[in-house]
């Protein structure tokens, strides 16, 4: 089976959600012309991402009651949706979430469970945590959805993999940092941060046999940048496609599902995976951490 | 020895985008600066006009009788580079019957007062130009305090408060600045002969890769006294930066109410747009 996939690497108006969601419908509709299947949308696109004391106010709730959602669900039935927004919970709790659409219907919503709060950070002061993560069935098979930081910790992926996702769909608003120095072999044209994405992003792709696609926010709010360079792997962990750095752009790509059984046929690492080994340790290793220290 | 050398190609595409977003979403399409002749604000000008196209940059040149030729002349090479708008303003005689009224004024007053007339005339041509001052303090100077406070370091956005001098330097190479200005020693020209390393007592390299280590890479001071710097010049760095954190920070406002602007008032500069 081939999935064709949109990967939108979009700029947003901070705090905006109708301007946001009429380039979202745009996009969309484009996508769609170009025959895809699906197209995913970076963190927190139709909202802006240093929201601060804004969040409250372009918070959303992913049903067909909500006007935003009503008119994504609608265009959902023509092509599979992944968007980034606020979700405001029934106990008024915000979260930054990913939900997955399709055929006019919400398939998933995750919550970003892992919330940076460091350095340039401020995730925590004005979101909830997610407190869980859950692989979730599609027509192009069983997918996982994380968030920027999510995918920063080897264990949800982990997780997720274990869960039955054979593609993982990314979505982040990283900005952009540390120059590359000319002088030590870096690829030029990219920051660290962009590159050190991209290496972990291939990585899994390779230690999971499985597809891992990307995609990042655009532009520049206030002094920070957005990379854009949205990527797709292969389960060979080979890349498929890469977005420009630093550009607005609907990258389409095209990926082979039957690649899964391919890689995996030659690499079983997902059949040899031991799973109660590792909740084994894991438990032994969470019982002693308040003992041992 | 720590290395501080950028991809240019990448700093200049990040920057040129920032101006001309930055400017765009404040409503603006047009930016104005200060043209000392030396290499800072040479490499603001070619960053704007690449941004924004020349015809939207104005330059504009505020020589005091004791500025020195050079400066002008050398402002006057980027101007004709690059085909920037430009305008000469001498501020000797806005400036002078204020130091003539204190007999005993030094020069560090002197500068001061010349640094916020300049700023008076870049906010003033701002208006009548509908253009963003553009800053062009680097990141040396910035963490050194070494810039006058709503003087030279007033402005509505800076492109280059990032980039130590040593990267400066090697990206006002990369984007053509023109020699003599790539070649000669950097000066405030507050006074005639001064430079800015004789001044500080150091050199702009060697400070950079001291602020390199304990800023950027965050050494702590012995790690940097055992990588062979000198344990005063250590000392001295660290207490500049300390000293001179009230210059990078806007002026504290005493709380009383439950919501106080800086506290938990929040909100980018680009909310909304």
């Amino acid at each position: 089976m081939k999935l064709n996939l949109a990967l939108a690497q979009i700029n947003t108006v901070l705090g905006d959600v109708n301007r946001n969601l009429e380039k979202h419908l745009e996009l969309i509709k484009e996508a769609r012309n170009k025959g895809a299947d699906l197209i995913i949308f970076p963190e927190l696109s139709l909202t802006g991402y240093i929201l601060q004391d804004l969040v409250p106010t372009v918070a959303l709730h992913p049903d067909d009651s909500d006007p935003v959602f009503n008119q994504l669900l609608e265009a959902s039935r023509a092509i599979d949706i992944m968007v980034g927004f606020v979700e405001e919970d029934s106990r008024n709790r915000f979260f930054i979430a990913s939900a997955y659409l399709s055929d006019g219907k919400v398939l998933h919503v995750h919550h970003k469970v892992y919330l940076p709060t460091y350095g340039m950070f401020d995730e925590g002061r004005f979101f909830a945590e997610g407190d869980g993560v859950n692989a979730f069935d599609t027509r192009f098979g069983r997918v996982g959805m994380l968030i920027c930081e999510d995918f920063w910790h080897a264990s949800l992926p982990y997780v997720l993999w274990l869960d039955g996702a054979d593609l993982f769909l990314f979505a982040s608003a990283s900005p952009g940092r540390g120059l590359p120095h000319t002088n030590n072999g870096c690829q030029p044209g990219k920051l660290d941060s962009a590159r050190w994405v991209d290496e972990i992003n291939r990585a899994y792709a390779g230690l999971f046999t499985s597809f891992v696609v990307h995609t990042n926010r655009v532009g520049y709010e206030d002094g920070l940048n957005f990379w854009g360079g949205a990527s797709a792997y292969n389960p060979d962990g080979e890349p498929i496609i890469q977005g420009p750095q630093h550009q607005e752009a609907l990258v389409m790509t095209e990926l082979d599902l039957n690649q899964l059984h391919r890689t995996r046929a030659r690499l079983p690492l997902l059949r040899d995976e031991k799973p109660s080994l590792v909740l084994k340790e894991i438990t032994r290793i969470n019982q002693n951490r308040h003992t041992d220290r | 020895m720590p290395d501080l050398s950028i991809d240019t190609e990448l700093a200049r595409t990040i920057l040129t985008g920032f101006i001309k977003t930055e400017i765009g979403r404040s409503g603006f399409s047009r930016a104005v600066l200060g043209l000392s002749g030396g290499i800072d604000s040479a490499l603001a000008c070619y960053l704007a006009a690449e941004a924004l196209g020349p015809e939207n940059v104005l330059a504009i040149r505020m020589p005091y009788k004791t500025s020195s030729k050079d400066s002008l002349e050398h402002a006057q090479l980027i101007i004709d580079d690059l085909g920037v708008q430009s305008l000469t303003v001498p501020i000797t005689d806005m400036v002078d019957p204020l130091i003539d009224r204190f007999a005993d004024m030094e020069n560090r007053r002197k500068g001061n007062i010349m640094a916020r007339q300049r700023m008076i005339i870049l906010f003033d041509q701002s208006e009548a130009f509908k253009g963003l001052v553009l800053g062009t303090g680097n990141k040396t100077e910035i963490l050194l305090g070494y810039s006058t406070l709503y003087g030279d370091s007033a402005c509505a956005i800076n492109p280059i408060g990032d980039l130590y001098k040593t990267q400066v330097r090697e990206l006002s190479k990369a984007i053509g600045v023109p020699q003599p200005l790539l070649d000669k020693a950097p000066s405030a020209d507050l006074w005639i002969g001064q430079t800015d390393e004789q001044e500080l007592g150091f050199t702009y390299e060697e400070a950079d890769r001291l602020l390199y280590l304990l800023i950027d890479q965050r050494y702590k001071p012995e790690e940097c006294i055992e990588t062979g710097f000198a344990e005063n010049f250590v000392k001295a760095v660290i207490q500049r930066v300390r000293k001179n954190q009230f210059k990078r920070v806007l002026p504290p406002i005493a709380k009383l109410s439950n919501r106080t602007m800086g506290y938990d008032f929040l909100y980018l500069r680009d909310w909304g747009t």
